[in-house]
């Protein structure tokens, strides 16, 4: 694998605008003008889909371990809440939780005399993070699971308590099992942030949308969203190829 | 089956505790809910067979011996699985479908391709480019004697790919494509934003009609989680049902 994939995505986008140079009238900026034009703001967009990535990544990881971890417990009661907590965020469609987030959260909370309030991205933000959330779970579920029994037994004949051993034995193991599928977990996030802007979150879809109409140039639609594909293309794309690389790397042993 | 008491018991309930299950009592609401879960329950399934002949078809491609159609393959998956499936849908539906139009007989320019078509062609691309890659796997993982045994009994490639290393190799696919069709079952709710009339997006209309948001979004929630865990329930049985005993690749 290497970039040849980016570079047809790049010919594509200017075969797109040379079709629609063609269709424009001769008045009319051209299309890679007109894109060039419009770059920082959908830059802007794009910052805001990264920043609600890292978030939603940053607190799904914090609570998906927490619930990983409940998920293993020896305690029945914790494990079965916490496997039907994941169960339940994992087998909800994304943008269903988004709309939940959305509408049911409220738009200011009170903290002692003064408001806070939230905004629409802080609120997609969670809404992202609770699937996120969930597949971390089972992401350490399946970790703890797949070292060998044996290890455990070893820890209980070296006299390790059950949190001694997960603490210095179990979990330095897991975190790297589960590097590239969480790598993985964070490309599916990042091309997961567009649905935000059905909610009405302004980020690069959104502005796109926007931008498309203010031009009102149909000619404009396809090397636009073409030219948004290719930014998140360039974003993610580099992180599949890292993803596989690590995962090659840890399978020779 | 008459279900007017059970009707009739959703709108006691909303008179005694508030929970405000219009779809249940309110013919009309009924009406378009069952309409909406049934275009789901539609575009779910053509989704679904759709996107599985892709990733059959794609694995194959992928073994050819033809360079430009290897790298063709590999193009589209790696276009697919790093993009927004939202951008796809949008870029699909708004860019390419200004293109696709013809005028009617009444002079007005229409779509050739409606919204529905348009959300189960691009669903279909986008769990397919996954299913290529799971199915590439699989096909990795048959033993090489195998398929040279194949080609000693004289299979022709497409012979040898249709009655021996496909059998096994979708049997090796099966957890990870039962995990991307649960995927796919839960992204067909993006064709809401191009206004297919599926749950969520009458679901939406519902709630902006009755004000019942909150009874709305715990009614999807647990229509989700029932497809996906009736989906994963019949996924385990097929792979129980498809299992070789005694043959481990």
């Amino acid at each position: 694998m290497n970039g040849r994939q980016g570079v047809i995505l790049v010919a594509a986008l200017l075969v797109s605008a040379g079709i629609g140079e063609a269709k424009a009238g001769p008045a009319d900026p051209s299309i890679l003008a007109t894109i060039i034009k419009w770059t920082p703001l959908l830059a802007q967009g794009f910052a805001l889909n990264i920043a609600m990535s890292f978030l939603a990544m940053a607190i799904g990881t914090a609570f998906g371990v927490a619930l990983g971890l409940g998920q293993i417990s020896v305690l029945a009661p914790v494990r079965a809440s916490a496997w039907s907590v994941t169960q339940f965020f994992r087998n909800s469609p994304w943008l269903v939780l988004l709309f939940y987030c959305m509408l049911l959260l409220p738009f200011e909370f009170r903290i002692g005399d003064s408001f806070v309030s939230l905004p629409g991205w802080a609120k997609a933000t969670v809404g992202l993070a609770l699937p996120v959330m969930a597949n971390v779970s089972e992401l350490v579920r399946g970790a703890v699971q797949s070292i060998p029994s044996g290890q455990w037994e070893a820890c209980e004949a070296l006299a390790f308590t059950r949190l001694q051993t997960l603490r210095m034995v179990i979990l330095p193991q897991c975190v790297k099992r589960m590097t590239p599928p969480w790598m993985n977990l964070y490309a599916i996030l990042t091309v997961a942030t567009p649905l935000t802007s059905v909610v009405g979150v302004s980020e690069a879809m959104t502005l796109t949308g926007d931008i498309l109409s203010s031009e009102g140039r149909t000619e404009l639609l396809v090397p636009m969203y073409l030219y948004l594909l290719l930014w998140f293309f360039a974003y993610c794309y580099p992180i599949a190829l890292a993803t596989v690389a690590l995962e090659r790397r840890f399978q020779v042993r | 089956m008459d279900l007017q008491p059970v009707w009739d018991w959703f709108r006691v309930l909303h008179a005694t505790t508030g929970i405000k299950l219009t779809i249940f009592y309110d013919a009309f609401d009924r009406a378009r809910f069952l309409n909406g879960f049934l275009t789901s329950i539609h575009l779910m399934a053509l989704c679904l067979a759709c996107s599985v002949a892709i990733g059959i078809v794609g694995a194959w491609v992928q073994g050819s011996q033809l360079k430009l159609l290897r790298a063709v393959t590999q193009a589209y998956i790696q276009f697919f699985r790093n993009t927004p499936p939202l951008v796809q849908l949008y870029f699909f539906y708004f860019a390419l479908g200004s293109y696709l139009r013809i005028t009617n007989a009444a002079g007005l320019e229409v779509p050739i391709v409606s919204n529905f078509v348009w959300a189960v062609i691009c669903l279909s691309l986008y769990a397919g480019s996954f299913n290529i890659e799971i199915f590439r796997a699989g096909i990795e993982a048959v033993p090489k004697e195998t398929v040279e045994a194949a080609e000693a009994l004289g299979y022709s490639r497409l012979k040898a790919y249709a009655y021996v290393i496909l059998p096994l190799a979708f049997r090796i696919s099966l957890p990870a494509l039962n995990n991307n069709l649960v995927n796919l079952v839960k992204t067909t709710t993006i064709a809401y934003a191009i206004a297919v009339p599926e749950m969520l997006y009458i679901a939406n209309q519902i709630w902006s009609d009755e004000l019942n948001v909150a009874e709305m979004m715990n009614v999807l929630l647990v229509i989700y989680v029932s497809l996906v865990g009736m989906l994963v329930y019949v996924m385990g049985r097929w792979e129980r049902a498809l299992r070789i005993p005694g043959y481990t690749p």
